[in-house]
């Protein structure tokens, strides 16, 4: 067999995942949609004593519209969200990012939250929630809090979950009118992890750029929101020179590493120019909406 | 809940058959398929989700099953490829137009190629050449035949549909070209 032998214990809610938690602490990890977790156990790089398997708990699998915005259950499977209406029309961002993650066989299983949790830092949802601000709700024994997206991805695979928290809830921001969204990677092969991916979005009144959100993935420990490329953005006409400047000022002091896949440079360069084609598009559909 | 001990009973339908056993939790479904149920068609190959060798449909949808716990499956109904065809003496349309475009050589990632085909056809009845492309994605063949596999699941496409001229052997859009 090739999974460590450990203890497995399916809930039926999140007060008894929660409990487990609080029980055994570090020794038991959470199997959500298992398309990171089972793979770690096949190679033995994990050595969990306990599975707290969270696949019974239905009352963590949900998409539903609230306060302007979308609340996925963590549990959700990332294909249930990929087909979902809801999805579709208020977070398009969502909706053009989940046919990336992975192949149509792990999206089968694979959930938002997990995703999320994991935390790979060339995964697309980190970089959506990011980019959008979404709101992560965490659950643990002395209840429950909010984080932000920005908050919640703390390094390399690390989250602001404590050992004995799980992750409840995303809540995504419903696109605002005039706003256009754009996701756009390069991967070796669909449904690899990025080399570089970039969510954009952009509102416009006119021609002037009113709000401008950008994040990075692949090319750091965490998704790279872009700060100061938005502010070079908001106020001024989206043009081929102020799309270049915003790319310009992300590419710069970014400092991703080589690996097998590709070196620093090439991701340096592919950052750039994806900036660049993201915020194209995304202007081009706040144009049409 | 419940604490699992050293052995659990899954029960589950494969193929149409009911099946109950214990098992350990452990246990993988890839492994439960073939050691348990002896259906060795599903094939294990990489084992941390790459390869797509050892997907089956899981309630009607593809996925990995090295990546799940066979007692996760406990009230699943499960189809693998040995499930495919209608009888001994006829294969499924996907199978015969895997056959036909010799979409295969050593045949050990194509049990997975059909799993996620049949199910990629019945929800996308005439894709792309793109959306084939993006979907096989997903699994890997050693002996390099996708060119053929893209060909299989275009004629697939067309047999499903009861597009039967251009099913027909030979007749497929694009053949490969005489040398």
């Amino acid at each position: 067999m090739k999974p460590p032998a450990f203890e497995y214990v399916a809930v039926a809610s999140t007060e008894e995942a929660v409990a487990q938690l609080a029980a055994h602490g570090d020794d038991a990890r959470l199997l959500a949609g298992g398309q990171s977790l089972m793979p770690i156990l096949n190679m033995r790089l994990a050595t969990p004593g306990r599975l707290v398997d969270l696949n019974r708990v239905g009352a963590l699998s949900y998409i539903v519209e609230r306060r302007g915005g979308v609340a996925i259950g963590a549990m959700t499977r990332q294909r249930t969200a990929e087909r979902s209406e809801l999805v579709a029309t208020a977070v398009p961002l969502l909706a053009e990012a989940l046919p990336w993650v992975g192949h149509t066989a792990i999206r089968n299983r694979g959930t938002i939250g997990g995703s999320l949790a994991h935390a790979d830092p060339a995964a697309e949802l980190p970089a959506v929630a990011v980019c959008l601000d979404a709101r992560f709700t965490v659950r643990g024994e002395a209840g429950e809090r909010t984080l932000a997206a920005r908050e919640f991805f703390r390094g390399y695979l690390t989250t602001a979950l404590a050992p004995t928290e799980l992750l409840a809830e995303v809540w995504f921001p419903s696109a605002l009118p005039g706003t256009g969204s754009a996701w756009i990677e390069f991967a070796r092969r669909h449904g690899d992890y990025a080399l570089v991916g970039v969510a954009a979005v952009v509102t416009l009144e006119g021609s002037t750029v009113r709000r401008a959100s950008l994040a990075v993935t692949g090319v750091d420990g965490v998704p790279v929101r872009a700060i100061d490329a938005e502010r070079l953005l908001i106020g001024a006409p989206l043009s081929a020179e102020s799309m270049a400047a915003a790319a310009e000022s992300v590419r710069r002091p970014l400092e991703p590493q080589d690996d097998i896949h590709a070196t620093a440079a090439y991701r340096r360069h592919l950052a750039g120019i994806l900036i660049v084609r993201a915020l194209t598009r995304a202007g081009d559909r706040a144009r049409l909406t | 809940m419940s604490v699992t001990p050293p052995l659990a009973t899954v029960r589950l339908r494969v193929n149409g058959r009911e099946y109950a056993q214990e098992v350990p939790p452990r246990l993988l479904l890839s492994d439960f398929l073939r050691y348990r149920l002896g259906l060795t068609g599903t094939h294990v190959g990489c084992e941390h989700g790459v390869c797509g060798a050892c997907t089956v449909q899981l309630d009607g949808e593809p996925i990995r099953s090295c990546l799940m716990l066979a007692i996760q499956a406990d009230g699943a109904d499960v189809t693998t490829v040995e499930g495919l065809a209608p009888g001994l003496d006829r294969l499924h349309p996907v199978q015969e137009a895997f056959r036909l475009e010799h979409a295969l050589q050593c045949g050990f990632c194509t049990p997975g190629f059909l799993m996620t085909v049949t199910a990629f056809l019945r929800e996308h009845p005439g894709p792309s050449d793109e959306e084939i492309r993006r979907e096989l994605a997903g699994h890997l063949c050693r002996c390099t035949g996708y060119q053929n596999i893209v060909r299989a699941v275009r004629r697939a496409s067309l047999m499903l549909t009861g597009d039967t001229a251009r099913a027909t052997p030979g007749a497929a859009g694009d053949a490969p070209s005489a040398p």
